[in-house]
């Protein structure tokens, strides 16, 4: 074939990604319609969450949501930036760097079910443990135990961006800094993670968004409660962890209805995080392996 | 990966070889899960036939019969008139077993416990937060009641066990009726969410201090203990497989919706359950064949006399002899282009 | 800063070593702490999941509530199953897209299909299993192992596309001009030059594609609906091991407990295996 008609196969591929992009929204969109027509905004500002008086107040699972999310992001943090210091900086001769950055990226590669398994035999017990020494209900799951477990899940991507964008700085900066006599440690802190900044937050918007969207783990540990969540210790929803448990069984319409405009929110809310991020990757010309 | 895609591309082929026999589908109720998981396993066994039921809780199993992605639909809540409508076709009820709805608790130290209707009620509605309320002491004086808090536990997901659990409640309790009502899924007052029969039993095995309601097999095969409840006619009832025939000795109406709770026979255990197979009328929709429509139609008649059987050895109650005339009357009712199949 | 002395200058110089001493230290403590928690994770998967694996876990079909024994073999060949069908979609098409995104770089349409696709990544899987049900499940009137392959590969094609158009990129750009300059038509010369040098790469795409979507289950639940019988059949519905994980440690049984935890090592170890062997390819890939 001439080169036309491989440009012309090429483009329609494209173009028919792009409008299953598309269809995929409409669908997400038009299918919400009853039940956010019912509610109103109150869809989303609304507490309570009643499929029977078809009150969807979606509150609850965003409030879950966010904080899990955030919470789980604050936990890993300091050891995603930690981890990704030393394996670009300290031990960055290649081998040891990417050796010990591939096992760390192991703890991303295991399903989020498996960690779920895993939160249910270790985190529960002692979330619950710790509980009877407050005083608070001994649920065990919960905010506390789904953010707990969110935070190991997602420390891998943090890392792995901190150790990358720190191994791309050029080592003239790196070596300028030590050279006018700065230590080790005041060139990392004072020049070399101010000149990956953007990077670092690229990073973090990309770890919230997968925090963001985490399904199976957060199911099996958060407690499902249709409740607005009132301390770390309550047990509560998320919207990916509520459309797991009840779209299977959302009997009317509406209710339906209802699973897809969380759906919509959720989407709407990783969209924007990934969107976010990935234009400050683009910005510094950081490239990601995950 | 190579492998991966040479066994993917032969697997197929090797399925159509080895012949398919007609599979069928179905989903819902987990009340009657250890009981039909235990039937269809007799049946595949000896008539060759497969019934895959995946056992997601009475909602799911209205909502795929209503989408029409499976064969049949197990329910633990009957259909009311008002939701015919959400069917595309006439559908009917087919009786398969009877259960009872229990209370199983985890309380270290306590292996025995009685509690009336309105006791219960009030645990979940929360005005009860304690094991050593003097509600809870005053009905077992030789109980050694810990002072731990009360965390009762529910179904998350829409359940016909949830059904027949709070029908019981919003006949006993004026409050609960008011408040939280009788249905698949309602607005629960207190404690946290299990899904499944299973889940909840889950729950209540691994928090101490926890008490949830399940279907009986579910807190035997666990050896989970049982709450005895006072019954309407004042008689302090533990469910077993007797107490639940007493309740069940009763004449079903022509359509078999009724529900079982509250029961006025003086040796019935209160929260018995029966448990229903959906299917449309009308066999011939969304293309399937006559032989499909068959084989499902002997599975129902199969279940309904020959399957009644296995049930005591689950603790479940079998239909009683009228239950089984009605329900095959139901099942020869049942046709395919207007013809009856059987 | 300012000093009034030697002594002042020097004590300063200590303290910044004390300082960056205490730094280098405490950057050790989380990372040892969080390859502890990755080998807890791992031991606790070995022993409790080795308790299960016997002849009967690998070639039996799972048995009825609270029946104990029976095996797992109908959740592996589906989740072996669903695993082909989704390579037969997504190999090719990430191909495709990869090479548009290359071929037409700079072009709008490209920049929008990388938009799209990029949205795809971040979607979370639960929701192309909510999509997946209202385009096939309901229409076609069946749950089914194509349904749970194509919301799958929804998530496959993003990742996959964006690790090939990398390895793509890598390839020295003498060898297109080469190609080119002999006369080559453009296609050939990506088809038949610069895919082929990438193919290692390529593969590792792909396993890392497969690893990805091996332990899914969100997308699952409302697509392959699960079987109890022994199905590898695409448009019937089929088992999985994710699913199996997650149905029975929600029971009360411990020998589906003890299942469960069978499963989940038999898929950590599939997942690793997949992981690592791309580390291995890479030796033999482009030096970066």
């Amino acid at each position: 074939m001439n080169d036309r008609r491989y440009d012309s196969i090429l483009t329609g591929a494209a173009v028919a990604g792009i409008l299953l992009f598309m269809v995929f929204l409409a669908t997400l969109v038009l299918q919400s319609i009853p039940a956010i027509q019912a509610n109103g905004l109150g869809f989303v500002t609304g507490k309570e969450w009643n499929p029977v008086t078809v009150k969807f107040g979606a509150l609850p699972f965003i409030a879950g949501t966010l904080l899990t999310s955030l919470l789980a992001l604050a936990l890993s943090l300091p050891f995603s930036l930690a981890i990704g210091i030393v394996l670009g900086e300290y031990a960055s001769e290649s081998k040891i760097s990417t050796v010990a950055n591939t096992i760390v990226n192991l703890l991303a590669t295991i399903p989020s079910v498996v960690y779920g398994l895993w939160g249910l035999a270790v985190v529960v017990p002692l979330v619950r443990n710790i509980e009877l020494a407050l005083g608070v209900p001994p649920y065990g799951v919960g905010i506390a135990s789904a953010s707990l477990v969110l935070a190991i899940m997602i420390i891998p991507y943090l890392s792995s961006i901190t150790r990358e964008v720190l191994l791309n700085v050029p080592s003239s900066v790196k070596q300028g800094a030590l050279a006018l006599g700065s230590t080790r440690s005041e060139m990392i802190t004072g020049i070399a993670l101010p000149y990956v900044r953007s990077g670092i937050l690229a990073g973090v918007l990309l770890s919230l968004g997968r925090a963001l969207g985490e399904t199976m783990a957060v199911t099996m540990l958060i407690g499902n409660a249709t409740r607005m969540p009132t301390s770390i210790f309550s047990i509560g929803n998320t919207l990916a962890s509520i459309i797991a448990s009840q779209f299977n069984e959302a009997e009317s319409d509406v209710h339906r209805s209802g699973m897809i405009g969380l759906a919509l929110i959720l989407f709407m809310i990783t969209f924007i995080m990934n969107y976010l991020g990935r234009r400050v990757i683009q910005r510094t010309g950081v490239h990601h392996g995950i | 990966m190579l492998v991966i895609f040479t066994l993917g591309m032969g697997l197929p082929v090797f399925a159509q070889k080895s012949g398919s026999n007609i599979t069928l589908l179905g989903s819902g109720a987990t009340f009657p899960a250890p009981f039909y998981s235990k039937i269809f396993d007799v049946y595949a066994s000896t008539k060759g036939v497969k019934v895959n039921y995946q056992a997601i809780g009475s909602s799911g199993g209205l909502k795929n019969i209503m989408d029409k992605v499976v064969d049949f639909g197990g329910s633990d809540s009957f259909v009311k008139d008002a939701d015919y409508a959400k069917y595309s076709a006439p559908i009917v009820h087919i009786p398969t077993v009877i259960g009872a709805v229990v209370l199983t608790y985890n309380l270290p130290g306590v292996t025995s416990l009685r509690m009336t209707g309105e006791v219960i009620a009030d645990i979940y509605l929360g005005k009860i937060s304690r094991w050593d309320d003097a509600r809870i002491a005053e009905l077992n004086p030789g109980a050694k009641l810990p002072k731990m808090a009360i965390m009762p536990v529910y179904r998350s997901d829409g359940s016909g066990t949830t059904f027949n659990f709070t029908a019981y409640l919003a006949a006993i309790s004026k409050e609960w009726k008011e408040k939280v009502g009788n249905a698949n899924s309602v607005s629960w007052q207190a404690g946290q969410g299990a899904a499944q029969n299973a889940g909840v039993a889950a729950v209540v095995q691994q928090t101490p201090g926890s008490v949830g309601y399940v279907e009986l097999a579910y807190a035997n095969q666990n050896k989970m203990p049982v709450v005895s409840i006072k019954n309407a006619a004042g008689n302090w009832i533990e469910p077993n497989l007797n107490s639940i025939s007493k309740a069940a000795a009763l004449a079903l109406p022509a359509d078999t919706r009724i529900l079982l709770a509250n029961t006025q026979a003086p040796e019935g255990y209160p929260i018995c359950a029966l448990t229903w197979i959906i299917v449309y009328k009308e066999q011939n929709y969304s293309g399937r064949t006559i032989q499909q429509a068959r084989e499902l139609a002997n599975l129902l008649s199969w279940i309904v006399r020959d399957g009644q059987k296995y049930a005591n050895d689950l603790d479940y109650a079998a239909l009683p002899e009228q239950a089984v005339k009605t329900a095959e009357a139901i099942i020869k009712s049942i046709t395919y282009d207007g013809k009856p199949i059987l | 800063m300012e000093f009034e002395n030697q002594f002042e200058k020097s004590a300063n110089r200590t303290r910044r070593h004390r300082k960056d001493k205490f730094f280098a230290l405490s950057l050790i403590l989380p990372g040892i702490i969080v390859l502890a928690i990755l080998v807890l994770i791992l031991i606790m998967l070995v022993a409790k999941g080795v308790k299960a694996f016997n002849p009967d876990f690998f070639l039996s079909v799972q048995k009825p509530f609270g029946v104990e024994g029976g095996g797992i073999v109908n959740g592996i060949l589906g989740s072996l199953l669903i695993m082909a069908m989704a390579s037969l979609i997504s190999i090719p098409l990430s191909l495709i897209f990869s090479v548009t995104l290359i071929e037409k770089k700079d072009s709008r349409i490209a920049r929008l299909l990388e938009l799209c696709l990029s949205s795809f990544q971040g979607v979370p899987s639960i929701v192309f299993g909510v999509i997946m049900y209202s385009w096939l499940v309901v229409p076609l009137k069946s749950y089914s192992a194509l349904s749970a392959a194509i919301a799958v590969s929804f998530i496959m094609i993003p990742t996959v596309s964006a690790t090939i158009k990398e390895v793509l990129l890598l390839v020295p750009s003498s060898y297109k001009e080469a190609a080119i300059s002999l006369g080559v038509p453009r296609w050939k010369a990506m088809t038949g030059v610069i895919v082929p040098s990438a193919m290692p790469g390529i593969k590792g795409a792909v396993a890392l594609g497969l690893a990805r979507i091996a332990g899914e289950t969100a997308p699952l639940l409302f697509t392959a609906f699960g079987n109890p019988f022994l199905s590898l059949d695409p448009a019937k519905p089929v088992s999985a091991m994710p699913l199996i994980i997650y149905d029975y440690i929600k029971s009360p049984y411990a020998d589906w407990h003890q299942k469960a935890w069978g499963t989940a090592l038999l898929l950590v170890l599939m997942v690793f295996a997949l992981t690592l062997s791309i580390s291995a390819r890479q030796k033999n890939a482009h030096p970066r």
